[in-house]
């Protein structure tokens, strides 16, 4: 699963998180936002220990996330998924969690949604959704987990666009995604893993170049300055 | 502006979240001549009547307690009569004690409160079927347990002392009242928890339990907290039952009916809504009042109306009304309001 991975993250940063299927790269969030419980190691998010912490307990410390496969409250609407998340996450009370859960929709560009049910969002806006849902909780690290898969070209640019905006805000980014050239216009560092080990960690195009990576992830084809193999 | 203000709008400056969509002062005046009513109820209404109303007003409770843990919250328990019971032998304890049955009512209530904590521990460790299975055997060992009480009557049961003092007419209307109130108080209190931060979480919970807990919600202690609520609730129901049917048996109290009959009427009415459980009830009432001399039949009419509720309408009957008339008589969501909407119903 995830084995032998020690990084550190700092406050703003944006770190990108690439490796072939089975590497160890959803077990890894999972490890950080307390989905599943590490065998061993240590894991800390300003000072704290995170050991004891649980999923609801990390959230509210400021860690989100996203989900690979987006997962809506299909029975409330757009606005509640948000709402829910400002009150419970950032703990946000009364009208001021209704100002945050809206601003997260505005700024992911789902407001004129608000009253919809959820569930029935097309894919764009149930990732949309699912980056609102998580900003609502007013993180300082967000762990977005392949919120650019299944998008065409012109939905992965503007959620590319979204996500900057964000680290404009100061929240440290850490992204796993497949859709290269997403990342490489959004993160100032990569990280590869393979058999659930780090392979690398760097500049991003560096990081594609070396070796190792083009071995274990790219099949050894070379990344042109567009990011596509 | 002043319409705005009496739609219940919260204006934030830049948006406005609406919790209803009819004036609350309607929905009160509603609420005042339903109340005024039901309450002079036994004092213009011939006796057998009443009786049916106080029936009606238990298993309003229950289907509402049982909807809220299962419609809500996602635990689909099959074992609330264990409460209903355990309500019920409440009451005669503390009667037996002295108490006035009347008073040992709240008492009940905690009672079957503090109870529900500790099997919270237990039951909370298992899931979906697993889950169901377990508040199924809990109930059924707590009738074990209360039928090998000599003190309780054993398995033949007890009467319900503290009651001979008050003349027929007097327990009559004092039990439709006590039953009348709690009811009421029940569906009250439930409204209002589920208007209030702990509703989404419920609401959510529901939906999907993973993303609830990585939006922040405390999950498990919200959970705790509603399977707590529903028990005492449902002890409240087992009390009402007590009085209103003074001569008390393990296998009437803890029967498993009682479980069938919240979960009949809440899946007729519409789970997940506060509206639900009570129309359901309604319906559940109308169907034995005309099929009552129907023999069997009554049953398989009842059972064919579930399975088609079921698979036409999982809903629900208030469901699809709601959705048909885009009506709610209990609202608990949360609507945004444009700027154009709000000044449209401004003017």
């Amino acid at each position: 699963m995830a084995d032998g991975i020690t990084f550190q993250l700092e406050p703003g940063a944006s770190v990108g998180v690439v490796g072939p299927n089975g590497a160890g790269k959803t077990s890894m969030f999972g490890i950080i936002s307390g989905d599943i419980k590490p065998d061993t190691g240590t894991l800390s998010f300003a000072g704290h220990d995170l050991h004891r912490a649980s999923v609801s307990a990390r959230c509210r410390m400021g860690i989100g996330r996203t989900y690979q496969v987006p997962q809506p409250f299909e029975h409330m609407t757009v606005f509640e998924n948000a709402l829910l998340a400002a009150q419970q996450g950032a703990h946000v009370h009364g009208h001021d969690s209704y100002e945050m859960a809206y601003g997260s929709l505005e700024r992911v560009g789902l407001a004129d949604l608000a009253n919809r049910p959820a569930g029935s969002l097309a894919l764009l806006h149930r990732k949309r959704l699912e980056l609102a849902r998580a900003l609502s909780t007013k993180p300082r690290i967000l762990l977005l987990d392949e919120i650019a898969g299944g998008l065409t070209d012109a939905e992965v640019v503007e959620l590319t666009t979204i996500i900057r905006g964000l680290q404009s805000d100061g929240i440290a980014i850490l992204w796993i995604e497949h859709v290269v050239r997403a990342l490489l216009s959004t993160v100032d560092r990569l990280l590869c893993l393979a058999n659930g080990a780090l392979v690398a960690d760097g500049e991003p195009r560096e990081v594609l170049a070396s070796d190792a990576v083009r071995t274990v992830y790219l099949g050894g084809k070379i990344i042109n300055e567009h990011g596509v193999a | 502006m002043s319409k705005v203000k009496s739609l219940q709008h919260r204006s934030t400056g830049s948006i406005t979240v609406r919790r209803s969509r009819i004036s609350p002062l309607i929905t009160l005046s509603g609420a005042v001549v339903l109340v005024a009513f039901l309450s002079w109820a036994p004092w213009i209404l011939p006796a057998a009547t009443v009786s049916i109303f106080m029936n009606f007003f238990i298993l309003v409770i229950m289907a509402t307690m049982w909807n809220l843990l299962a419609g809500y919250a996602g635990m689909v328990s099959i074992g609330q009569q264990g409460f209903v019971g355990l309500g019920a032998y409440a009451t005669l304890y503390f009667a037996i004690k002295g108490v006035n049955p009347f008073v040992a009512i709240p008492l009940a209530i905690l009672a079957c409160g503090a109870i529900a904590l500790p099997v919270t521990f237990l039951v909370f460790r298992l899931r979906g079927g697993y889950f169901s299975v377990a508040t199924w055997v809990i109930a059924d060992s707590a009738m074990l347990i209360i039928g090998s009480i000599a003190l309780l009557g054993g398995g033949t049961g007890h009467y319900l002392p503290g009651l001979t003092n008050l003349s027929p007419d007097q327990l009559n209307h004092y039990t439709y009242l006590a039953t009348w109130v709690v009811a009421l108080l029940v569906v009250v209190a439930t409204y209002l928890l589920l208007r209030s931060r702990m509703g989404l979480v419920l609401a959510s919970v529901r939906d999907n339990e993973v993303a609830s807990r990585s939006a922040g919600a405390k999950v498990t202690s919200t959970r705790r907290m509603v399977y707590i609520i529903a028990a005492a609730g449902c002890g409240a129901a087992g009390a009402v039952l007590a009085i209103s049917q003074p001569f008390i048996q393990p296998g009437n109290e803890f029967n498993l009916q009682w479980a069938a009959e919240m979960l009949f009427v809440s899946m007729i009415g519409g789970l997940g809504t506060i509206e639900g459980p009570i129309l359901g009830s309604i319906i559940f009432f109308v169907l034995q009042q005309l099929l009552q001399n129907w023999g069997a039949w009554y049953l398989i009419i009842f059972g064919t109306v579930a399975v088609v509720v079921a698979i036409w309408q999982p809903r629900g009957i208030w469901g699809l009304l709601r959705d048909r008339f885009n009506f709610e008589l209990l609202p608990v969501g949360y609507r945004v309001v444009a700027g154009k909407e709000v000044a449209d119903e401004a003017a």
